[in-house]
């Protein structure tokens, strides 16, 4: 079983210490491609989430039987099945937001993280807390994934949650927050420069507050004699 | 003689062929489960698409099973064949909706759907395809504004063929300051599809073709 700070040890390492997004700087690729705006965001950050916590579970619960010179194949090989099934079953049930999301689904296969997850983490541990790990990974990526969208969104159309239609149907296109009414809109937000340089912003960020937090601790202790 | 070593390749590779098998089973099972929703959300966005070009009370038939091909051709800017849909009430064809191709939008080829009544009126025009930039050139889909609905009720006579432009070129059509070129390139491509329209009248209002060579051979 799992104790509370294990469980906590493992969010905070996802979520904070060892972000994939802005730690690890792992799986750029969707992440720069698909943060345009919030919806795109959260979809895709759940749909890397649901991969990460089925992969990490099912490397882990065959762990014991898989050679480790064909490890790598096999994870793959999971990890392509399980991103597959997902695909094909939000084509089946969000068709429109599959339409969006294109190409960005099959290619969670090739999103490092997965796989990196699954050999670092998952193939050495119990299964519980290896799909722990790749829920918190997972959120961890969705989480800036959203923020990201989130500044996109609103630099580049003023808007908040556009396109919440497509995962919603027509009733939800009056959830669309104008956050900014009659923007006239900032096109180097929208496109894929703005995403670098938003995460280049959010990284620093994250930076300088880790810098701060390490030069209180120095602070804090007690001044040699 | 078996060795060691080979006894280990051959035990890694049944592993192996094990999880592949395994693998392939699950995602046949999923193929399985997803795919006639899948077939049936397709079938419906095609049919959503169609009946936004096409006023659904101009006809009475299953406009997706009308589909025909159409050959390669220059006023429609197509290189591959494409696709038309014959709307028909009772036996009278009333009228189509046909794909073409802007081809010298700002970022290359502006895919178009067009409607069209039996009289050559524009009945809905919707860009299904385009790169045009974003904030800029993409006001032509409906999703950005409402621009391409100017097209609605539009004809070779009404506005006369020589204003079948933008307006910034002495036509009748408005463009925004800044992008001429998309709507330059999408008016161009509405027109000579109706010019399609016009030349090909009388083949595609007549009756289905299978029908006269089932009567042919009858005789």
């Amino acid at each position: 079983m799992m104790t509370l700070n294990e469980f906590r040890g493992l969010f905070h390492n996802g979520l904070v210490k060892q972000n994939t997004g802005l730690v690890q700087l792992l799986g750029l690729c969707p992440l720069l491609a698909i943060s345009n705006n919030v919806i795109n965001a959260l979809s895709l950050g759940i749909a890397t989430t649901l991969v990460m916590a089925a992969s990490s579970g099912a490397v882990s619960g065959v762990r014991n039987f898989v050679p480790n010179e064909i490890r790598i194949p096999v994870f793959v090989l999971i990890i392509a099945a399980l991103v597959t099934v997902i695909d094909l079953v939000m084509n089946a049930f969000v068709h429109p937001l599959y339409l969006v999301l294109g190409i960005f689904i099959p290619l969670i296969t090739t999103n490092c993280i997965v796989l990196a997850r699954a050999d670092a983490f998952a193939a050495k541990n119990h299964p519980l807390h290896s799909i722990v790990d790749g829920i918190a990974m997972g959120l961890g990526l969705t989480l800036v994934l959203v923020v990201l969208g989130a500044i996109r969104e609103l630099a580049g159309q003023g808007t908040l949650l556009s396109g919440i239609d497509l995962v919603f149907g027509e009733a939800a296109k009056g959830w669309v927050l104008h956050v900014l009414p009659n923007y006239q809109g900032f096109l180097l937000a929208i496109l894929p420069p703005g995403a670098f340089i938003a995460l280049g912003l959010l990284i620093a960020a994250n930076n300088w507050k880790k810098a701060r937090a390490e030069q209180r601790a120095h602070a804090a202790l007690p001044v040699p004699a | 003689m078996i060795t060691a070593a080979s006894r280990n390749a051959l035990r890694t590779g049944v592993i192996l062929f094990v999880f592949a098998v395994v693998g392939t089973a699950m995602l046949a099972f999923t193929h399985d489960r997803t795919e006639p929703t899948i077939t049936r959300g397709q079938l419906a966005a095609k049919r959503a698409l169609l009946s936004q070009v096409l006023p659904a009370t101009l006809y009475d038939n299953d406009l997706l099973s009308s589909q025909q091909s159409v050959p390669p051709d220059a006023l429609l800017g197509t290189r591959q064949p494409s696709a038309l849909w014959i709307a028909r009430r009772g036996d009278q064809v009333s009228g189509l909706v046909l794909e073409a191709i802007a081809p010298d939008g700002y970022s290359g080829e502006i895919a178009l759907l067009i409607g069209i009544d039996i009289d050559g009126n524009v009945t809905g025009v919707r860009v299904t395809a385009h790169r045009e930039t974003p904030g800029l050139g993409d006001y032509i889909e409906l999703a950005k504004s409402a621009w391409i609905r100017q097209f609605e009720g539009k004809s070779l006579t009404a506005p006369p063929l020589p204003q079948w432009k933008v307006t910034k070129d002495g036509g009748a059509f408005d463009a925004r300051a800044g992008a001429t070129i998309t709507p330059r390139a999408v008016v161009k491509a509405v027109r000579n599809a109706l010019d399609f329209f016009a030349r090909h009248r009388a083949t595609l209002v007549a009756p289905p073709v299978a029908q006269e060579k089932a009567h042919d051979d009858a005789e």
